[in-house]
């Protein structure tokens, strides 16, 4: 018998293919199915009545539904939001008490005895560890509220439910329903959520779903928004509506960045990445009981721990800079001072300032550290002292009552606060995310696109938004 | 077997899981881990490594492949959680993953995850892997979700029809990992030899093309096992296999 080359093989199955009937594909599935069925009959007995199938009718009925869906899921968000800032509040504050002001005055005082020369101690003190301190205070406690009760969310069924019922909106907007889901993780981090659109086979709605995710606000940018609405936007009301104030607000950026991910992926659609939606299978999982005390450990693990780690890894040298920049001068000013009166005009253009800007440069590493920036420069540049030799760069009081006479001395007003929520949704991903960009797509037109495309929509949001106020003003 | 207490007699060895997180340095066994989205591939993954891939309750939460080790019974394993796919058949990145892994990466064990409360969408993944491997353990999974449905899941009629060891756990319990472990152990070792239930491709017109190819593929790679699903993939035009057979890479 003479031996055969794979070349014949191949040429076989290429000249067998028009023989064999079009169908003949589809019988062979129907084949499998009936023989699953025919299997599973067999082997599985339904004895009595199932005690969970009707109580998860009626909640999916109210959680999916066309009417109770949408407002249901707002809802649950709202709520999420309201328990991290409520909660939030006075683990905060003992936080900041502890590290920043008892904690950054003791390592001060051990400087002074040990001698340190007041460059060293005004870079690791005043910049690293003070930045640092910040960041902890500040991320901490909303990021140890907000992962559990999401992922509490997600282990109990309810992501799918989310896709289920955005599934129309994406489709109508040209892109693929399953984006839902990658939005949904993009909450807790645009990289992941990048990675994660991986699920989506067309690449034209991948490509959509790649560029639009930065508009799910991520956990770095999450305690900004928190934080800011809570110093500002609650103590326009009285106390008792503080907290509902400040939820709405970041809810309200949070549905903005829904609207804006429909959009883009509309006008993307119309443009440079035209197509039809494609149809896919969707299986809403069955709930299951939530894991309480696991979801917690996993959440402070994985997501909160993680998240943190990586604040203060980028906060470290972020601290060195800030420290620098406010410390170096140049023709008898600081380097800082020239950059935030340079980039001051083009701030207050957009409702912002200069300081809001420089930090963003600054915290381009990461949007968790954009709060602390901004209060360090703040702090410099208006001159305000703590206490201790140099003052420059160094802050002491971090309740929030305090906080907003800190920024208000800043010069900030609502509008800075509102704008500052708007330019937090829409401005470039950080490096991390436009790395994993460039990774899935291997395209630098795309990974531009992506980084440009939100500071776009930022610059025209803040500076209609600032443009309107000042015209009703 | 359960008169033995001690562990020492030699009959029954000491059955203890050491799990080995990321270090899967060397390994004597690799096993898959396939299944539908959502069945707890990645609880039961955890579970044995002792990594704490994020799970979530979600269809599409394992993109990549992930990978992780255990040793049991002096012998190292490296384990692979696979994308969840409800069928090896189509072009979508993660069944390619899934099915190459299976084919290419020729793991010693495959376990297929299935959800005991949708046995029957489940069991079509179970019979497409059987087409392609015959070293498969199926794991029954979320069976205390079935109980709580109401429903009984007889896996030893399941083993009986399916022709591979089947074991019922509960992995969000910790329920069953062990006799799952022995299961993998029996057969990864040869100590339990299957003999898989392999659908023919009774389709008038499709088995005569498969029968021809796959008689030339025992002929040019005797030692493939799986000529008729590779002919199946050959007359769907699947670039991989056809790649694979040019290369003599089967």
């Amino acid at each position: 018998m003479k031996t055969i080359e794979p070349e014949q093989i191949v040429e076989t199955a290429e000249r067998l293919r028009w023989q064999v009937p079009h169908n003949a594909r589809d019988r062979w599935v129907e084949l499998v199915y009936g023989e699953a069925a025919r299997i599973a009959g067999r082997n599985v007995m339904q004895n009595g009545e199932s005690r969970r199938l009707p109580w998860e009718r009626k909640l999916d009925w109210i959680l999916t539904s066309r009417w109770t869906g949408i407002p249901v899921m707002i809802g649950l968000f709202a709520l999420v939001l309201w328990i991290t800032i409520i909660g939030a509040n006075v683990p905060s504050g003992l936080l900041a008490s502890l590290l920043v002001d008892k904690g950054y005055l003791g390592l001060k005082e051990l400087a002074a005895a040990a001698h340190f020369p007041v460059w060293l101690s005004g870079l690791l003190f005043d910049g690293m560890y003070l930045t640092t301190a910040w960041v902890v205070s500040v991320m901490l406690p909303p990021m140890a509220i907000f992962f559990p009760l999401f992922t509490i969310l997600e282990d109990f069924g309810y992501l799918p439910r989310v896709a289920f019922n955005l599934d129309n909106l994406f489709r109508k907007s040209g892109a693929h329903g399953k984006q839902a889901l990658t939005q949904v993780m993009g909450f807790g981090c645009n990289a992941a959520g990048v990675v994660a659109t991986r699920i989506i086979d067309s690449p034209r709605e991948r490509l959509i779903a790649i560029i639009t995710n930065n508009f799910s606000l991520c956990n770095g940018r999450w305690p900004t928004q928190i934080l800011i609405a809570t110093v500002f936007l609650g103590s326009l009301v009285p106390p008792v509506l503080a907290g509902v104030t400040a939820a709405g607000a970041v809810l309200a950026v949070a549905l903005l960045g829904m609207g804006l991910t429909f959009l883009t992926a509309w006008l993307l659609t119309g443009t440079v990445l035209k197509g039809e939606a494609s149809t896919f299978s969707l299986e809403l999982p069955p709930y299951r009981p939530p894991r309480i005390l696991r979801t917690l450990y996993t959440s402070l693990i994985d997501r909160t721990l993680i998240v943190l780690w990586r604040a203060i890894v980028f906060a470290l040298p972020a601290g060195v800079a800030i420290w620098l920049v406010s410390n170096v001068t140049v023709g008898g000013v600081t380097i800082a001072h020239h950059l935030i009166d340079g980039l001051n005009p083009v701030g207050v253009l957009l409702g912002l300032n200069g300081v809001i800007l420089l930090a963003y440069i600054i915290a381009i590493p990461a949007n968790e550290i954009v709060v602390p920036t901004i209060l360090m420069l703040t702090v410099l540049s208006t001159g305000m002292t703590g206490v201790g030799e140099q003052g420059t760069g160094v802050m002491f009081e971090t309740d929030d009552g305090s906080l907003l006479k800190l920024l208000a001395t800043g010069g900030w007003t609502t509008l800075t606060a509102v704008c500052l929520m708007l330019f937090s949704l829409c401005h470039n991903p950080c490096s991390t995310t436009i790395y994993t960009i460039w990774k899935e797509t291997k395209s630098v037109k795309w990974t531009t696109l992506a980084t440009l495309l939100p500071i776009g929509f930022g610059v025209l949001l803040c500076g209609a938004v600032a443009a309107v106020w000042r015209a009703v003003q | 077997m359960s008169d033995c207490t001690s562990g020492n007699c030699g009959t029954c060895q000491p059955a203890v899981l050491e799990r080995l997180g990321l270090k899967t340095d060397r390994w004597d066994f690799v096993v898959a881990l396939a299944g539908n989205p959502n069945t707890g591939k990645s609880t039961i993954f955890n579970a044995l490594t002792g990594l704490r891939q994020h799970t979530g309750n979600w269809p599409g939460k394992t993109i990549a492949r992930a990978e992780g080790g255990f040793s049991f019974r002096e012998k190292q394993f490296k384990l692979v959680d696979l994308p969840g796919t409800y069928s090896l058949l189509s072009a979508s990145p993660d069944e390619e993953v899934a099915r190459d892994f299976i084919l290419f990466g020729k793991p010693s064990v495959t376990v297929v995850v299935v959800d005991a409360t949708r046995l029957e969408r489940n069991l079509n993944l179970v019979l497409q892997v059987l087409q392609i491997t015959d070293k498969v353990v199926v794991c029954v999974n979320l069976m205390d979700e079935a109980k709580a449905h109401g429903l009984t899941v007889d896996c030893r009629g399941l083993a009986r029809d399916l022709g591979v060891p089947v074991v019922g756990t509960a992995a969000r319990q910790e329920e069953g990992i062990d006799d799952l472990l022995q299961a993998v152990f029996a057969v990864a070792s040869g100590a339990t030899v299957c003999n898989p239930y392999q659908l023919k491709y009774e389709v008038p017109g499709l088995r005569g093309a498969i029968e021809t190819l796959a008689g030339m593929l025992r002929r040019a790679f005797p030692a493939v096992k799986q000529e008729s699903w590779i002919a199946l993939r050959l007359l769907e035009g699947d670039a991989r296999i056809v790649d694979a057979v040019k290369a003599r890479a089967l």
